[in-house]
């Protein structure tokens, strides 16, 4: 077998992003919340990513902004998978007039754009809570999961292993869970890793408009935001905080390419 | 395969560069503006009406405040200054008000102002005339009759007396039965209106006749500027010298041809309690909050240092009644936080609530660092922001909340304005306040014939309001001005306008 250089290329990007943000759970260089009078430092050897507009050390808010941001991408994309592959193998592997009416509700929602729609559930639910947040993100992720998943199973309910099955008097749950999810997964691996980049930029997108996560807490996108007011005075702070988004994105990206990849190669 | 990456990251490179706000936009660079009696102004948004006694939005009467007078003005001090009117007296039992007007004042239109003008204007102001879309003055409606018994003289007679009255004379004097103020409005002010294009420009220029002598500036031309990325481009491409209102991050960002000037937004920013919930409910508690917030840091923090610290309900600008010496009455003190929260019960600490509404930064800025100065006595402040019209419904009007951060300003240039809302039965007292010595102080000031007098009882008010800790007083913020170099004569008033008459070129 070729070695995947895409994979492990992916592999070790995230995976060191994903240490260095799994370790600021429990412990950053400083306090991320905690304000001085060194305000707008540029990067030095004390504060590596440099100071924000209040003094804080940009590179422990970056550490704890990342890791809010892929908690709550993950949880929208839990909620979006799940729901999603429900509703899509149902639908698909049953297929009549709930399918054809569901389906249509899904394309309805998807002609919004997702943020719109972000928006919506939002400020249905209040926001300000991240509860909240991944709830209306996670009913935002949910159609485009549910595509996928119906499309691969409306072609498997035709082949004729599943027909096999269901002739030995296998029951729909079996078939459907069995025998016909395991085969979904190379389409629902790279569903999962392009959903995860759309959840983390959506999860920006929100927190940028503010409606995502509350101040003081940081998330990528808020800190963007804040970035975006002073980019004339501290352009390291949208630089760094942009660039360690762009990292992560790329190598998540990554990881779905090699997948794909092997896919390829195993099929 | 590549092309997918390739698009990948262009698009993530792409998404923060929007998030960063590449986008430039707004005016093409023009030839320095600077010409000895030329001016151009940028405003925020464009003029919603052009009539006087129509006009809604601040930033309209902002910029006409230069094209119309009342009998009294403004003046940067916070008095009024005669204006239409040269003298006036009044009564022993302040029920009449006898105007002498200044002889020979020209309105733009040449006409000269008479007692009938001014009886039109006030009537008109005050709605009672029938005209249609007036936003009405109501306080005028206190005037029973008026009279002139001469083409220079008013008298204006009251049904009950009162010690503002003389501050809403400010409304615009027109001439009597000129119907185009909508399009081409006539004033007696110092400029006079030239033309305006829809969300582009208004043209003004130089009343040769002005009663106070001419201005020195000829043409001024206001640009609307909407879009808040093009304010420093248009000011350092020359195409403007002079912007109004700029937050502090857009000013630090200007080149040396430009000067800021410092004036107040003339607001009370506070963290306000709501004083019937617990624990605000405990005076100890209030003041424990006050001793733990440190609002040096805040201005310094979270404003650059730009701001005046004040420590009760008035704000410096109101010179005779702003008092100095409340703003440190609660210094810094942490230890002394502490003890008080732990005579009222909470050794240590509690959780509460600061709603925010979300559209002010400079609030969500503020209450970014009183969450981390309170930590230091324990107590865990949690910010709830929340839309604007949210806030007002919930917030302001439903009394449905812990704290909030805020700026509280004064609808007209009285102390009345800032302090009555503290009253147990004002309909806008948001805040719950219930003091008994307080009421009766308002009473008391109400009742009094002596300003001097008047000025005691409102300051004894103040008092009242901070030594009850009533709410955690932090600043009247800065109101920063970017000046071209050069332009001189620039005065801040308690209110929000621009006062061009005094601009000038130095050569």
């Amino acid at each position: 077998m070729k070695r995947n250089y895409y994979l492990c290329a992916g592999l070790v990007l995230t995976g060191f992003l994903a240490a260095v943000t799994l370790a600021g759970f429990f412990w950053t260089p400083y306090d991320s919340a905690a304000m001085s009078a060194d305000k707008f430092l540029p990067p030095c050897a004390a504060h590596i990513f440099g100071t924000d507009n209040f003094g804080r050390d940009i590179f422990s808010r970056v550490i704890e902004g990342a890791g809010t941001s892929f908690v709550i991408a993950l949880s929208t994309i839990v909620i979006g998978a799940s729901g999603g592959i429900v509703l899509g193998a149902v639908t698909g592997y049953f297929g009549g007039l709930a399918d054809e009416i569901l389906i249509r509700i899904g394309d309805a929602l998807t002609a919004f754009p997702s943020i719109l729609l972000a928006l919506v559930v939002i400020s249905l639910l209040g926001p300000g809570k991240p509860v909240n947040l991944v709830l209306s993100l996670g009913l935002v992720f949910i159609p485009s999961f549910a595509r996928v998943t119906r499309a691969a199973f409306a072609e498997a309910r035709e082949i004729n292993y599943v027909k096999s099955v269901r002739l030995m008097g296998a029951s729909h749950a079996r078939i459907m869970l069995v025998h016909i999810l395991p085969n979904t997964t190379p389409v629902l691996l790279s569903a999962l890793t392009i959903g995860f980049n759309n959840a983390v930029l959506a999860e920006a997108s929100m927190s940028y408009l503010g409606i995502g996560v509350t101040p003081p807490d940081a998330s990528l996108g808020y800190m963007l935001s804040e970035a975006q007011s002073v980019f004339g005075r501290a352009p390291w702070y949208a630089l760094t905080t942009g660039g360690v988004m762009i990292l992560f994105l790329f190598g998540v990206g990554l990881i779905g390419e090699g997948l794909r990849a092997r896919e390829g190669e195993t099929l | 395969m590549k092309r997918t990456f390739l698009a990948l990251l262009a698009g993530a490179a792409l998404f923060c560069g929007l998030l960063t706000g590449c986008g430039s936009g707004g005016n093409p660079p023009e030839q320095e503006a600077a010409h000895a009696d030329e001016l151009y102004v940028g405003i925020a948004q464009d003029l919603d009406s052009l009539d006087p006694h129509k006009m809604v939005a601040a930033g309209t009467k902002e910029i006409m405040f230069n094209v119309f007078e009342g009998l009294v003005k403004p003046a940067p001090s916070g008095d009024l200054l005669p204006a239409l009117a040269e003298n006036w007296t009044i009564s022993e039992d302040r029920l009449a008000y006898t105007f002498r007007l200044r002889p020979g004042v020209k309105f733009h239109n040449g006409a000269i102002v008479t007692a009938a003008d001014v009886v039109y204007s006030l009537e008109r102001a005050s709605g009672t005339s029938g005209a249609a879309d007036i936003v009405t003055v109501d306080a005028l409606s206190n005037i029973t009759a008026m009279e002139t018994p001469d083409e220079m003289t008013v008298i204006l007679r009251l049904a009950e007396p009162s010690n503002e009255f003389l501050s809403y004379l400010t409304a615009a004097v027109i001439p009597a039965d000129y119907d185009q103020q909508d399009t081409a409005p006539v004033g007696t002010g110092p400029f006079r209106f030239v033309s305006r294009t829809a969300q582009e420009s208004v043209v003004l220029e130089r009343f040769d006749d002005y009663w106070g002598g001419a201005a020195a500036l000829k043409t001024v031309t206001c640009r609307v500027i909407e879009n808040a990325d093009s304010i420093l481009m248009s000011l350092q491409s020359g195409a403007v010298d002079l912007f109004a209102h700029l937050t502090i991050t857009q000013a630090q960002q200007l080149t040396a041809d430009f000067a800021i000037e410092q004036g107040a937004m003339n607001l009370v920013q506070a963290l306000y309690l709501n004083n019937a919930v617990e624990p605000f409910n405990d005076v100890r508690v209030r003041q424990a909050l006050c001793y733990a917030v440190d609002k040096q840091a805040i201005i310094d923090l979270a404003f650059d240092g730009f701001g005046f610290p004040i420590g009760s309900s008035m704000y410096p600008a109101f010179s005779k009644y702003f008092d100095d010496a409340l703003t440190d009455y609660y210094p810094h003190d942490t230890e002394k936080a502490k003890e008080l929260l732990a005579a009222a019960g909470y050794p240590d600490g509690f959780s509460m609530t600061i709603t925010v509404p979300s559209n002010y930064q400079p609030h969500i800025d503020t209450a970014q660092v009183i969450v981390e100065q309170l930590k230091e006595v324990g107590v865990r402040a949690e910010i709830l922001p929340v839309e604007w019209e949210t806030w007002l419904s919930e917030t302001y009007t439903g009394r449905n909340f812990e704290s909030t951060v805020i700026g509280v300003d004064a609808s007209t240039m009285t102390a009345r304005a800032l302090l009555e809302r503290f009253t147990s039965t004002a309909g806008n007292n948001f805040i719950n306040y219930n003091n008994e010595a307080y009421d009766n102080l308002f009473q008391q000031a109400q009742a009094c014939t002596d300003d001097d007098e008047q000025t005691e009882v409102y300051r004894a008010m103040e008092r009242n309001l901070t030594e009850n800790a009533a709410n955690v007083y932090i600043q009247d913020m800065a109101d920063l001005l970017a000046v071209r170099h050069g332009l001189a004569g620039v005065r801040f008033y308690p209110i929000y306008v621009l006062d061009l008459y005094g601009l000038h070129w130095e050569s």
